[in-house]
């Protein structure tokens, strides 16, 4: 998938199972949103090909439309448009479609109801676009950073919201960039950056690896130049070290006391004096920085 | 946790997504203070002003000013909203997303077309009604030629919506914004619409090959002399082909 001269999505391969939440996991610009509006049909890829609930997104769209339910980055409303008139909208090009006033009352929109689109808040923009991808009980629902810039109870809300989504039946895909959304919500979670995927699996598989689990070091003065290399090669194969930033790095791999032990020593022969040394175990956040060398959130 | 989340996907029939829509469109260009403005108060002032002042403007026709005056006016309303609001609705459609969510919803495309005129239809009639009523209350005393007159109207709004989504699918929200509103002066002042093409002098032999001098010209054929204007319907229907096969080849959805 390419715009122009820069490649979208590079060769990236993946399925989603039924029933089940789905999340793409990358930084801003890594392609999670081509890759969904690719399965919404929006883009055609230039080579390979994408089936949705065994559709051809493009050349099927009529018949896939009506089951799945999209929710856009960015708005997608009218601006003078009421909430829950927009609501209301959208469920009448459904045939079956919720309960229009539990849906908004669900996601907190009742007291905004009659308030225009463009006087909404961010946040209840975003709970809005969530309704209307989910007002025609589609089977599959496509959800585009849901949950980026709420406060932590909608946040909550909107999480459960789309538990009870797979416990009814349906099938999620989100993308995100929040780590604990993906550790919370998903079933399986695709890493992809510039385009390509680079891990797929459980949170748990991501993060278990094995015995590998994390150290993490911070020091007050800044590390000497070529530090990660230095310390990689004191701790010998299997071990990965990234540096974070010019006062914190972290060491991946079979780490235990005896690892840590070394790590001490070698702080102690290259005059760097550790602020805090910890052991951990390997989140998903770890995962991504160990793949792509670069953090979720800038 | 009452609610039931199970999927259960399925599109409305279609005519029933076609008038939701059609009425959504609608309500939403008349809860719009500016486009009100053009669809039904200009009109009018223009009919009422011109009526009033014909005096002392200097009009003299070979019919009570009130007769020519109301079909232009009418011809101006179907301008208004078929070109005007269209593109300016149509363009801020695309920079907020609807459409480009639309493009994922049931409603097909030729479903959003159907309810865009249809919204077309809805007001159209309403301006008719007001512009009608006020001038019968200005003494307007029809022709006849209702079935030119619907025809030109309808031929009219295809040229005028067509250019007006020609606008609306190439240039930003804010160009769109500028340019049909610019478009609606030039051509109320000097477009043939509420003046018959004969007060142009030897200009109105070119005005009367625009959209706006053919409507006007159709109309007042219809209205004042009883006639179908088959010139100005053919120009038209014309700049309605080329109207539309411009947007089928340009029309941007983001």
């Amino acid at each position: 998938m390419r715009y122009g001269e820069r490649t979208a999505l590079d060769g990236l391969s993946l399925a989603v199972a039924r029933h089940t939440i789905t999340a793409v996991l990358g930084p801003n610009g890594a392609g999670k949103t081509t890759l969904l509006e690719t399965c919404e049909g929006y883009r055609r890829p230039q080579a390979g090909s994408v089936r949705v609930l065994g559709l051809d997104p493009v050349r099927e769209r009529q018949a896939l439309l009506p089951r799945i339910g999209v929710m856009l980055q960015g708005g997608q409303a009218w601006s003078g448009v009421r909430a829950m008139e927009m609501l209301r909208h959208v469920a009448s090009l459904h045939a079956h479609p919720l309960d229009v006033d539990e849906l908004g009352d669900r996601l907190g929109l009742g007291d905004c109801g009659r308030t225009p689109y463009r006087r909404l808040s961010g946040g209840q923009q975003q709970r809005l676009g969530l309704a209307m991808a989910l007002v025609g009980r589609p089977e599959l629902v496509f959800v585009d950073e849901p949950t980026a810039g709420l406060d932590p109870a909608i946040r909550r809300t909107t999480w459960e919201l789309l538990e009870q989504l797979r416990t009814d039946g349906a099938t999620v895909v989100l993308t995100t960039h929040y780590m604990e959304e993906a550790e919370r919500l998903a079933d399986h979670v695709h890493v992809i950056d510039h385009g390509r995927l680079l891990a797929s699996g459980s949170p748990l598989e991501l993060t278990r690896g094995g015995s590998v689990s994390t150290i993490r070091v911070v020091v007050t003065r800044p590390f000497p130049p070529g530090a990660p290399e230095s310390l990689r090669a004191a701790l010998g194969d299997g071990t990965e070290v990234t540096l974070l930033d010019e006062l914190s790095l972290v060491v991946t791999g079979p780490a235990d006391a005896s690892t840590l032990a070394r790590v001490s020593r070698w702080c102690e022969h290259n005059d760097v004096v550790p602020e805090s040394l910890s052991l951990g175990r390997r989140t998903l956040e770890d995962v991504f920085l160990t793949l792509t060398g670069r953090e979720l959130v800038p | 946790m009452t609610l039931d989340l199970s999927p259960r996907p399925a599109a409305a029939p279609l005519p029933r997504q076609v008038l939701a829509h059609a009425g959504m469109e609608a309500r939403l260009m008349l809860r719009n203070g500016e486009q009100l403005l053009i669809a039904v108060v200009i009109p009018v002032i223009v009919l009422v002003g011109g009526v009033r002042g014909a005096d002392r403007l200097g009009l003299d026709y070979d019919h009570p000013v009130v007769d020519v005056f109301v079909p232009g006016v009418l011809a101006l309303a179907v301008m208004s909203t078929a070109f005007t609001s269209l593109a300016i609705a149509t363009g801020f459609e695309r920079r907020y997303g609807v459409i480009k969510w639309l493009g994922a919803s049931p409603l097909p495309r030729t479903g959003l077309l159907a309810g865009k005129v249809g919204a077309l239809v809805l007001v159209e009639t309403l301006q008719v009604v007001v512009v009608v009523g006020v001038g019968l209350a200005l003494g307007w005393d029809p022709a006849g030629g209702w079935a030119g007159a619907l025809l030109a109207v309808v031929l009219g709004t295809a040229a005028f919506s067509s250019l007006g989504l020609l606008v609306a699918g190439v240039l930003r929200a804010e160009a769109t914004l500028a340019v049909a509103n610019l478009v609606y002066l030039l051509l109320l002042a000097g477009g043939a619409v509420v003046l018959p093409a004969s007060a142009y002098g030897g200009f109105g032999d070119l005005v009367r090959w625009l959209p706006s001098g053919a409507l006007g010209e159709a109309m007042r054929d219809a209205l004042v002399d009883g006639t179908v204007g088959w010139t100005h319907l053919l120009v038209l229907a014309g700049w309605a082909v080329v109207g539309a096969a411009l947007t089928a080849r340009t029309f941007r959805w983001e």
